[in-house]
């Protein structure tokens, strides 16, 4: 090697681990900034800069502040509610259109499909005035049943990711469970949705970390104080806890916990979750 | 769930037992939901916004028939027009994350120490909560506080940077700096994704051949993933007329000339009460998602014609992948 090619290769080398390592400093710069924030107490906070270390890395007693006067722990349980009832609910309802459209041929197969197509081309959130009308009308406003079945209604990703599950499963499977005598219902539950798992695990991450972390609907449908999500909880912060940002910094680290475990978890499924859709078609 | 009515043969029976019969049964067990879902919540909202967008109207009141004067003002109205014409802000930011993960990606696709790690690192402000995020930037761009302490250590002095959320030459770009933050390792998965698609001994070949990194970047991954840039690249156009989270919990409702239109029709349509006047501004917005959508289908059919990857699936399979990108910029 000519000592060109040797300067060549270190550059690239030097290029490659600088760029990850800015990119990453750069991605985490913002959250790091808010732990060391809410780990100080109200007069280290006022007398340290922001990017001073707390005295204590230990102190958390701001997470309890937060937990306690911002009503938390009321949104943490509507969120998990929430969360739960709508990923069972898409994942349901996914697998059985999938199922429906990609193992029978029946008239009206590809107008539904077409439907479903064109619906992902009206984002939800641009017709949120005639959705608050409906919502009004169908008196589902401040109710979480009602924010449940509209967040439900509006998932088009799963059936997408659940029928591209379905095209890998060979159809000898259901024709020989036919033939012996199983009926298309129990063929569903007994052996195709077992195999879906995968599938289940991706949407139901993607799905539920979505709910978890929506706000417009939320903000429109959720109003009253007892029925707030976590989203909720933490934007009227800024009502009890003014500029305290040692506060509201605990707050939001608190809301980012769960995103993250799952996040650690199920990395790799995160991951081929929005790739398989995007990529492989 | 409805389950017990295979079970329950009725008059004819045999009907119910034949194959066909049994098809039927699940066919419309399974879809009735889904379906009553869609219509209910994406279908009936989008008919009743067009008739909306033609009348004088509050939630509750009706005050008259208007004919196309909502659609005109949303053109005739300065703050309204203006709020269309800050999505290029945002178009702009997007193509720079969109070139900042190609560039990140195609680092990965070599050997990275740790790169697990720092993947997930850019990654993972993807899956924060968008009210998170906005108190994040809030507390990150206030007057000495962390952006301005980091440029501190840089060398900058405080006094001449400016104000970055109160500055209106300037807090466009902050916003969209948050945005591009939130999305670039996202995208960056995607490209990835995309690019590992491609058979590693093409790449072992070509160093073989002597190629390098740049000839392999070029003539190897370039053509793998061109589709889902382009895809990505004007999916940002949807993204960027429904930005709202940004402009609206970091800058306070879109204060100091940072409504994006997303947070106008908001406005519009909550706080004045003006359903026609809101619904005229989505009809609007659907049908520049509409025209984006068409260009994108013609730039398919024109640029990427005489490509091999082009068999006769290739456009359902895209259909479906603008329809998945589409669904969940939405969601």
């Amino acid at each position: 090697m000519t000592a060109g090619q040797a300067f060549k290769k270190y550059l690239w080398i030097f290029i490659k681990y600088f760029s990850v390592v800015f990119f990453s400093f750069v991605a985490l710069l913002p959250i790091v900034s808010c732990v060391i924030t809410a780990l100080k107490t109200k007069t280290e906070y006022e007398n340290t800069n922001v990017m001073t270390p707390p005295q204590n890395w230990f102190n958390f007693e701001n997470f309890t502040t937060a937990f306690r006067d911002g009503g938390m722990g009321r949104a943490f349980l509507n969120s998990a509610l929430i969360v739960i009832c709508v990923v069972v609910g898409s994942v349901l309802i996914g697998s059985m259109i999938a199922y429906v459209l990609n193992r029978f041929k029946f008239p009206g197969n590809g107008l539904i499909r077409s439907l479903f197509l064109f619906a992902t081309l009206l984002p939800g959130i641009a017709m949120q005035v005639a959705t608050y009308q409906l919502m009004f009308q169908l008196k589902f406003i401040d109710t979480l049943y009602g924010y449940i079945i509209l967040s439900m209604g509006t998932d088009v990703i799963s059936i997408y990711v659940f029928i591209q599950f379905f095209e890998n499963i060979s159809v000898s499977l259901d024709e020989s469970a036919f033939m012996d005598g199983a009926s298309y219902f129990k063929i569903f539950y007994k052996i195709l949705f077992p195999l879906l798992k995968p599938a289940i695990v991706t949407c139901a991450i993607l799905k539920g970390v979505g709910i978890y972390n929506e706000y417009y609907n939320a903000m429109l449908y959720l109003t009253k104080p007892d029925l707030k999500t976590v989203s909720l909880a933490l934007y009227t912060f800024t009502g009890p806890f003014g500029n305290q940002y040692n506060l509201i910094c605990a707050g939001v680290i608190m809301t980012l916990l769960p995103a993250l475990i799952l996040f650690i978890a199920f990395q790799n499924q995160i991951y081929s979750g929005l790739t398989a859709g995007a990529v492989k078609g | 769930m409805t389950k017990t009515d295979t079970k329950k043969p009725f008059n004819f029976q045999k009907w119910l037992r034949s194959r066909q019969g049994q098809q039927t049964i699940i066919i419309v067990l399974f879809s009735i939901i889904p379906l009553a879902l869609l219509f209910i919540f994406t279908y009936y909202p989008f008919v009743e916004m067009f008739k909306f967008s033609f009348y004088d109207r509050s939630y509750t009141r009706v005050k008259g028939f208007v004919g196309l004067k909502n659609y005109a003002d949303v053109f005739r109205k300065k703050d309204l027009f203006r709020s269309l014409f800050l999505s290029l802000y945002y178009m702009a930011g997007a193509v720079f994350q969109l070139a900042l993960a190609l560039y990140l990606a195609t680092i990965f696709c070599f050997k990275v120490k740790g790169g697990n790690f720092f993947k997930g690192c850019m990654f993972f402000p993807f899956l924060i909560n968008g009210i998170a995020i906005g108190f994040i930037f809030k507390f990150f761009y206030t007057r000495g506080f962390v952006l301005d302490t980091v440029l501190g250590w840089l060398g900058f002095n405080i006094e001449s940077l400016p104000y970055w959320l109160r500055d209106q030459s300037i807090n466009n770009w902050s916003l969209v700096a948050t945005s591009v933050w939130k999305y670039f390792g996202q995208n960056m998965v995607l490209f990835i994704g995309a690019m590992m698609s491609v058979d590693a001994s093409l790449y072992e070949a070509a160093e073989l051949d002597g190629a390098n990194k740049w000839q392999q970047f070029k003539y190897i991954m370039l053509p793998s993933i061109k589709t889902i840039v382009m895809l990505n690249l004007i999916m940002s156009i949807t993204g960027s007329l429904s930005a709202f989270e940004p402009a609206y919990v970091i800058a306070s409702k879109g204060a100091n000339g940072t409504a994006t239109y997303f947070v106008k029709m908001h406005e519009v349509a909550h706080t004045s009460q003006k359903i026609g006047q809101a619904s005229a501004m989505a009809v609007v917005l659907l049908l520049i998602i509409f025209a984006a959508t068409i260009l994108q289908k013609l730039f398919f059919k024109y640029v990427f014609k005489s490509g091999e990857d082009e068999d006769r699936g290739a456009a359902a399979r895209r259909e479906r992948q603008i329809a998945k990108l589409n669904a969940r910029k939405g969601a």
